[in-house]
């Protein structure tokens, strides 16, 4: 009797918490709902768990051009065969790769949490909106300034903030977040508040407009190359491994005699950088921004794409930012619930996978 | 006009007190930053209006509204309750032992599956609380204060005094002060680590629901998104006061509230949200073990 009545207590308890919200009809069928779920997940993971040898396979060594020169291919060749929205959608994962290959440095690498990314992006766009739209800056002279600004933006929270441990840390930055988004809605003198900033400029290149959609798409797909070549060489270079070696011990590499302020420093302001870029490609592309897109959830979904991707992984937070800005895409269907898988994903995988998708062997010692 | 200010800053501030104990608590305990807290507390704001929905529709508020108001109370208090205990079971038991940074993402998740599932089972708009106590109120040398904020201050320093009593007095209180000090040795003597911690998210989540019932009575609305700046601002107050100290929560949150409500009159309204987070940064950076927190550097 009682090991049927332990059976039922978690589909019980769970449908008995969704009583008051959903009903007395709906509560009943979540309760058999789960009453079946439940115990079906708990046998196929017995299941799973008994015969792990069996599913347990080796991931056959490929060299690394078999499998980027295929996605090199496909990505140049896209506009030729897919709409105009597909081409969009890519432009779009393209900035984000690059906005989660910023965050990946400042938690990835150097294993600082930051939970206010989305206000360097929104320095980033901001600046460059007001240069081009108010002040009639063109696109490469707007550049500088805003990858400049969001760089130091980047630099001046870190200096003060990096006094404090881990989690202090990862709250300042929550609130400097929170801050600038406040200032983008209430300062309208400067940023119009909530309705935003229209008439944002194109790049262009030689009297060449990159207006149109594929040329465009084309502009951005070669930043985000160059970008990631950047990175990857910042990666394997003294500063990388630098960076790796705080994250894994810092009592331990400052005793190597390794700076770990100023590389903590140089990694938010970096960081940063990355964020401000993606910011000016985002005004660009859109030309029309508001505070709505720089709010918190903004900072948790890029926090997501790296931690889904494998923090520290290169590979893998590319992975990520493209699976979080496809994925939304096709569960339009499902629009209303896309929030709630999200939340629900993030708590499963740190329960099943906390490592993502390709961090493996990220977070150890060869980082 | 100053004195009202301090009057309405007085019982923001226990509100944000209130919640801040459970994160305070759960942090003491943890070492865990509770992001879910501020959905409980939004979660025990709708259990209010739902339960006080049901029992005016069941006919119980026409014949007596206090028996109304403390069923309502009571079944929201033990729903919200049972909210923070599967909470707890479900995104942070399985990740107990994780690196730090697991628990974090994961109490990410739940306040976002939280907030969703509110705003999916409860509709988008705002929720309408049923004015129940009205403006009336008593004058104070000059100022007025409603039956409502008389209402709100006497429960949440009885309820304080309480907490206070029970951390001090009981044997349960006595576990929980140990686990918080050093869990390891806790479980040595005998303390049962994971009860422990349970009754500490079921305390918490119950004040949670308090205070979300209360404000909800108070401003006469419920959102589905009012539990992340409560939520923040609350943690704000439990930094202030010194995360872990049981005491300094409490003044945190009556000093946060004092703040927010003088900066919104003297400063300006439309940065109010602006001041806590404000002080968050200047707090951390000038006194980051808070008022009433011991330092806790130098751990390897």
């Amino acid at each position: 009797m009682e090991k049927y009545l332990r059976f039922i207590a978690a589909p019980a308890l769970l449908s008995l918490l969704f009583l008051p919200f959903g009903g007395l009809k709906r509560a009943v069928a979540l309760f058999g709902f789960l009453a079946i779920l439940i115990p079906a997940l708990k046998g196929l993971f017995r299941y799973l768990i008994k015969h792990k040898e069996r599913f347990i396979f080796k991931m056959p060594q490929i060299d690394k051009k078999i499998i980027l020169i295929p996605i090199l291919l496909l990505s140049f060749s896209l506009p030729f065969a897919a709409k105009d929205y597909i081409v969009d959608i890519a432009i779009l994962t393209c900035i984000y790769i690059i906005l989660a290959q910023g965050l990946n440095i400042i938690v990835g690498f150097t294993g600082l949490l930051n939970l206010g990314f989305a206000a360097y992006y929104a320095i980033g766009a901001y600046t460059y909106a007001i240069l081009t739209a108010r002040l009639g800056f063109d696109f490469w002279t707007a550049l500088p300034f805003s990858l400049a600004l969001s760089a130091l933006s980047g630099l001046l929270l870190a200096i003060p903030a990096l006094r404090l441990r881990g989690d202090y840390f990862a709250i300042v930055t929550l609130g400097f977040g929170e801050i600038v988004h406040l200032i983008l809605n209430n300062w309208d003198s400067l940023t119009y508040g909530p309705n935003g900033i229209s008439g944002i400029a194109a790049p262009s290149v030689m009297g060449i407009s990159f207006e149109s959609l594929n040329y465009y798409y084309y502009f951005v797909l070669v930043i985000t190359i160059v970008a990631l070549i950047i990175i990857n060489n910042v990666h394997s270079s003294n500063i990388g491994r630098a960076w790796i070696s705080i994250r894994e011990d810092e009592i331990a590499s400052s005793s190597m005699g390794i700076n770990t302020m100023s590389y903590k420093l140089y990694s938010s302001a970096f960081g940063a950088f990355w964020a401000g870029l993606a910011g000016v490609l985002f005004a660009a592309k859109m030309k029309f921004i508001s505070p709505e897109s720089f709010t918190f959830m903004e900072s948790v979904l890029i926090l997501c794409m790296v931690i889904l991707g494998g923090i520290g992984s290169i590979a893998g937070v590319t992975i990520g930012a493209a699976v979080l800005v496809v994925l939304p895409e096709l569960l339009r269907e499902v629009q209303h619930y896309r929030m709630i898988l999200l939340g629900a994903g993030l708590i499963a995988l740190m329960i099943f996978r906390p490592q993502g998708i390709l961090g493996g062997r990220g977070v150890s010692l060869r980082g | 006009m100053f004195f009202q200010q301090i009057i309405n800053g007085l019982i923001l501030g226990g509100v944000y007190a209130l919640i801040a104990l459970g994160y305070t608590m759960v942090y003491g305990i943890l070492q865990l930053i509770n992001f879910a807290h501020g959905e409980i507390y939004m979660i025990g704001a709708y259990m209010g209006i739902i339960f006080l929905a049901f029992f005016t529709a069941a006919g119980i508020t026409e014949q007596s509204l206090a028996l109304s108001l403390l069923l309502a109370f009571v079944l929201s208090i033990s729903f919200t309750s049972a909210y923070g205990y599967t909470v707890e079971k479900i995104a942070y038991r399985p990740l107990r032992g994780a690196k730090r940074l697991s628990p974090l993402i994961s109490a990410i998740g739940m306040s976002i599956f939280l907030q969703n599932y509110a705003m999916l089972t409860q509709g988008a708009t705002d929720k309408v609380f049923p004015d129940i106590m009205g403006a009336a109120g008593v004058d104070f040398l000059g100022i007025k204060i409603t039956y409502m904020q008389i209402f709100i201050i006497v429960v949440s320093s009885a309820i304080m005094v309480l907490l206070h009593l029970f951390i001090k007095r009981t044997t349960m209180g006595m576990a929980m002060r140990a686990t918080a000090q050093d869990k390891t040795m806790a479980s040595l003597v005998g303390i049962n680590i994971n009860q422990v911690i349970s009754v500490t998210f079921v305390i918490g989540s119950a004040l949670a629901a308090v205070a979300g019932i209360m404000i909800a009575m108070y401003y006469g609305v419920v959102n589905y998104f009012i539990g992340y700046t409560a939520g923040i601002k609350a943690f704000t107050a439990a930094v202030l006061g010194g995360i872990g100290s049981i005491p300094g929560a409490m003044f945190g949150g009556l000093i946060l509230g004092i703040v927010e409500s003088l900066g919104a009159s003297y400063i300006s309204s439309e940065y109010k949200d602006a001041y806590a987070f404000a002080l968050l940064i200047v707090i951390l950076l000038l006194k980051p073990e808070g008022l009433f927190g011991g330092s806790g550097e130098g751990k390897v």
